[in-house]
C-alpha cells in the first residue's frame, strides 16, 4: 500500500512539474492541477495509512480528522485557484493574442 | 475572553462582504471602504497597547483550546505588524477613492479581503490558518494586480500567479509533513515537538522546514525567488502596489516567526535552521536589488527594486539572530513599508504629469508642479536611502550597530553601505531626469489632485514620525524582539490551558 501510494504521488508530482515548466498556459494550469492533486494526496498520508493517527495516538479504530479537514480546505482553495488562472489565461490569450507564458507572440517562440 | 484580537479579520471580512453586496452606489461604497481601512489604526494602536504589557493573549476560535484547537495569538510583533498594515493601507485606499478605484470592478471589496489576508496572516498561531490567511491575501492580490486590465498586467500577471500556486503546493507539502511528523499544526505545540523530536526524525524536519523556508523566501523576495517582483509592483496601479509593499513583509515575518519559533535556538539538532541558508542570500539580494535599480527603466521598476533591497536588508538583519539586529529590523521594516507605500503614490503623481512617458526614466514635458513633487520625491529618496536626518538612517545605523563585530560586522556593513550607495545613485539619477532633464512645455491636460497629493504626503510623513516617536517605537521594537527570543513565554499557552 506504502510503496504504490508512493510511487503514485511520485509519479503526480514529476508530470505536475514537468507540465509547469511548458511554455504553454494550457499545460501549465494542467500541471498545477496534478501538483495539487498530489499534495491532497500527499495531506492524506501524513495522517497514516496504516498503524497509529498522528493525532489520535494508539486507537487504530479512528481515522485521523485533521488530515481529511486540511485536504477539504486545500481542495476547495486549490479549485478556486485553478479557476482563477484558467480565467487569466483566457485573459491572456485575448489581450497578448498567444498562450505563451511570457506573452509572446506564435512567431518568437520555438516550439 | 476578549474579542478584540479578532476584530482586525472580522472588520474587513464583513466591510468586504458588504461592499460586494451592495449596489454599485460609488459614495456608499468608498465611505465603507475607507471608514473600515481607517478604523483599522485605532484597532491596532489598541492592541498594540495592549500586547504592550508583554502578555500573550490568547483567542481561542470557538473556545477549542490549543493544542487541538485554532487560535489567534496576539502578541507584540503581530499587533505591530498590523500598525505597519493599517497605515499604509488607510493611506492607499485614500488614494485610491480619487479615482483609481474606478478604472476595474470591485476594487474596494478586493482590498477589504486583501486586508483580511494580511491581518489574518499576522495573528494566526497555526501553520495550516497561516496558509489559509496567504491564500486569502494572494487570490486578492492576484485580482487586484490585474485591476484595470492592460496587456502589461496581464504578462506579469500569469507569473506571479503560477508562481505563487506552485508555491503553495510546497507550503501544504511542507505543512503536512510537518504535521505528519508532529502530530499538530498549533505552531507553539509544534514548536515543542520539533525541539523533543527523534533524531532520526530530524532530516525530514529539517526538509520540511527549509521547504517552508522556500516558500516565505518566495513571498519575501528572497534572492533566486525575486524575479517576478519588479514586474508584477510596477505593472500595478499605484494604490495596489502601495498596498503590496506590505506582501514581502508578510512573507519577511512568517520567517521571523517560523524560525524563531519552531526552528528556533532551542529546537535541539534544527535548532537556527535557516540562519545558515537566509544570511549570504540576503547580502546578495541587497546587491542585486540595488544593481536591478540602476539599471531599472522606470521609475516603478527602480521603487520595486527598491522594495528587494529593503527584504534583503531585513532577512540580513533577521539572519544575525541577536535580539538587538531583530530590534533594529523591526524599526526598519515599519520605515521601508511606508516609504516604500509613499514612493509609489509619489511615482503615479509624477508619471500622471507627463503624459505618454508617465513612469519611463526618459527626457519628457515639464511637471506642472515641479516644487511640491519635487521636493517630496527628495524627501523620500532621502529616507529610503538611509540618509539622515530620517528614518531610513537611523534604522540602517542601528542595523549597523547591532551586528556582532568581527566575521558578522564586515560583510554586512559592506553590503548594506554598498547597496545604499547604489541606491542613492540610482534615485539620484531617476530623479534629475524627471524634474530637471524636461522639455519646457507642461501637459495642459495634467491636473495635480489635492486627495491624492494629501494621501502621498501623509505617509510619506510616517518617516518623520518614526523620528519623532523613535524612542518609544524603539523600545516597543526592542521588546518585541526579547519577546520573541523568550520561548518560555510561548510554552506558556499550552501550559495554562492544561493541554
Amino acid at each position: 500500500m506504502e510503496a504504490l501510494f508512493a510511487i503514485t504521488l511520485g509519479l503526480l508530482t514529476a508530470s505536475g512539474t514537468y507540465l509547469l515548466l511548458r511554455g504553454r498556459t494550457f499545460a501549465v494550469v494542467l500541471g498545477l492541477t496534478l501538483l495539487s492533486y498530489a499534495v491532497n494526496l500527499f495531506l492524506f498520508a501524513m495522517g497514516r495509512l496504516a498503524g497509529e493517527a498522528a493525532v489520535l495516538g494508539r486507537d487504530v479504530q479512528y481515522a485521523d480528522p485533521v488530515p481529511q479537514a486540511l485536504v477539504l480546505t486545500a481542495i476547495v482553495i486549490g479549485f478556486a485557484m485553478t479557476a482563477f488562472v484558467v480565467v487569466l489565461a483566457l485573459r491572456g490569450v485575448s489581450e497578448l493574442g498567444s498562450d505563451h507564458v511570457d506573452g509572446r507572440r506564435e512567431e518568437d517562440s520555438a516550439p | 475572553m476578549s474579542h478584540l484580537p479578532i476584530l482586525p479579520i472580522l472588520l474587513p471580512l464583513f466591510a468586504g462582504a458588504l461592499l460586494l453586496m451592495l449596489p454599485s452606489l460609488e459614495r456608499v461604497k468608498r465611505s465603507i471602504s475607507v471608514i473600515s481601512t481607517i478604523a483599522l489604526v485605532p484597532l491596532a494602536l489598541l492592541l498594540m497597547q495592549q500586547a504592550g504589557d508583554g502578555q500573550l493573549r490568547v483567542y481561542a476560535l470557538g473556545s477549542w483550546q490549543p493544542p487541538f484547537g485554532i487560535i489567534l495569538l496576539l502578541d507584540r510583533l503581530a499587533a505591530l505588524m498590523l500598525l505597519a498594515t493599517s497605515v499604509l493601507a488607510s493611506c492607499a485606499v485614500l488614494y485610491a477613492v480619487r479615482g483609481d478605484d474606478r478604472v476595474g470592478m470591485r476594487f474596494h471589496a478586493l482590498f477589504q479581503f486583501q486586508l483580511l489576508g494580511i491581518n489574518g496572516a499576522f495573528l494566526t498561531g497555526d501553520l495550516f490558518n497561516l496558509f489559509v490567511f496567504f491564500e486569502i491575501l494572494l487570490i486578492a492580490s492576484y485580482a487586484l494586480l490585474m485591476h484595470g486590465n492592460g496587456a502589461q498586467r496581464v504578462r506579469a500577471g500569469m507569473h506571479y500567479v503560477i508562481l505563487n500556486l506552485a508555491g503553495s503546493a510546497l507550503f501544504l507539502i511542507a505543512v503536512g509533513t510537518l504535521y505528519g511528523i508532529t502530530g499538530t499544526l498549533n505552531m507553539v505545540d509544534m514548536a515543542r515537538q520539533v525541539a523533543a523530536a527523534d533524531p532520526s526524525q530530524a532530516p525530514v524536519l529539517a526538509a520540511a522546514g527549509l521547504v517552508l523556508l522556500l516558500v516565505f523566501g518566495l513571498k519575501a523576495a528572497l534572492l533566486p525567488l525575486y524575479f517576478w517582483l519588479p514586474r508584477a509592483y510596477a505593472a500595478a496601479s499605484s494604490p495596489v502596489a502601495a498596498l503590496f509593499a506590505i506582501m514581502t513583509k508578510v512573507g519577511i515575518y512568517s520567517i521571523l516567526r517560523v524560525y524563531s519559533l519552531i526552528f528556533g535556538p532551542e529546537a535541539g539538532e534544527l535548532a537556527n535552521l535557516a540562519q545558515p541558508w537566509i544570511w549570504p542570500l540576503a547580502l546578495v539580494t541587497v546587491i542585486l536589488g540595488a544593481l536591478g535599480a540602476l539599471a531599472a527603466t522606470s521609475l516603478q521598476g527602480l521603487l520595486a527594486y527598491l522594495v528587494v533591497v529593503s527584504a534583503g536588508t531585513l532577512l540580513a538583519a533577521i539572519a544575525l539572530g541577536t535580539p538587538e539586529a531583530q530590534g533594529a529590523a523591526l524599526f526598519y521594516l515599519l520605515h521601508s513599508t511606508w516609504v516604500a507605500g509613499a514612493l509609489f503614490l509619489l511615482a503615479d503623481l509624477v508619471a500622471r504629469q507627463r503624459g505618454d512617458k508617465a513612469g519611463l526614466l526618459v527626457q519628457g514635458p515639464a511637471l506642472q508642479n515641479p516644487h511640491v513633487l519635487g521636493a517630496a520625491f527628495f524627501y523620500g529618496a532621502i529616507a529610503v536611502a538611509g540618509l539622515p536626518p530620517l528614518s531610513g538612517f537611523f534604522a540602517k545605523l542601528m542595523l549597523l550597530q547591532a551586528a556582532p563585530p568581527g566575521a558578522g560586522a564586515l560583510p554586512l556593513w559592506s553590503v548594506l553601505l554598498i547597496g545604499g550607495f547604489i541606491a542613492l545613485v540610482a534615485l539620484s539619477r531617476a530623479g534629475s531626469t524627471l524634474f530637471w532633464r524636461t522639455g519646457h512645455q507642461a501637459l495642459g491636460s495634467a491636473e495635480l489632485d489635492g486627495g491624492r497629493l494629501f494621501a502621498t504626503l501623509l505617509l510619506l510623513s510616517g518617516s518623520l514620525l518614526l523620528v519623532v516617536f523613535g524612542q518609544p517605537l524603539l523600545d516597543y521594537a526592542q521588546a518585541t524582539a526579547a519577546q520573541l527570543n523568550d520561548l518560555n513565554l510561548y510554552r506558556g499557552i499550552l501550559g495554562e490551558t492544561g493541554a
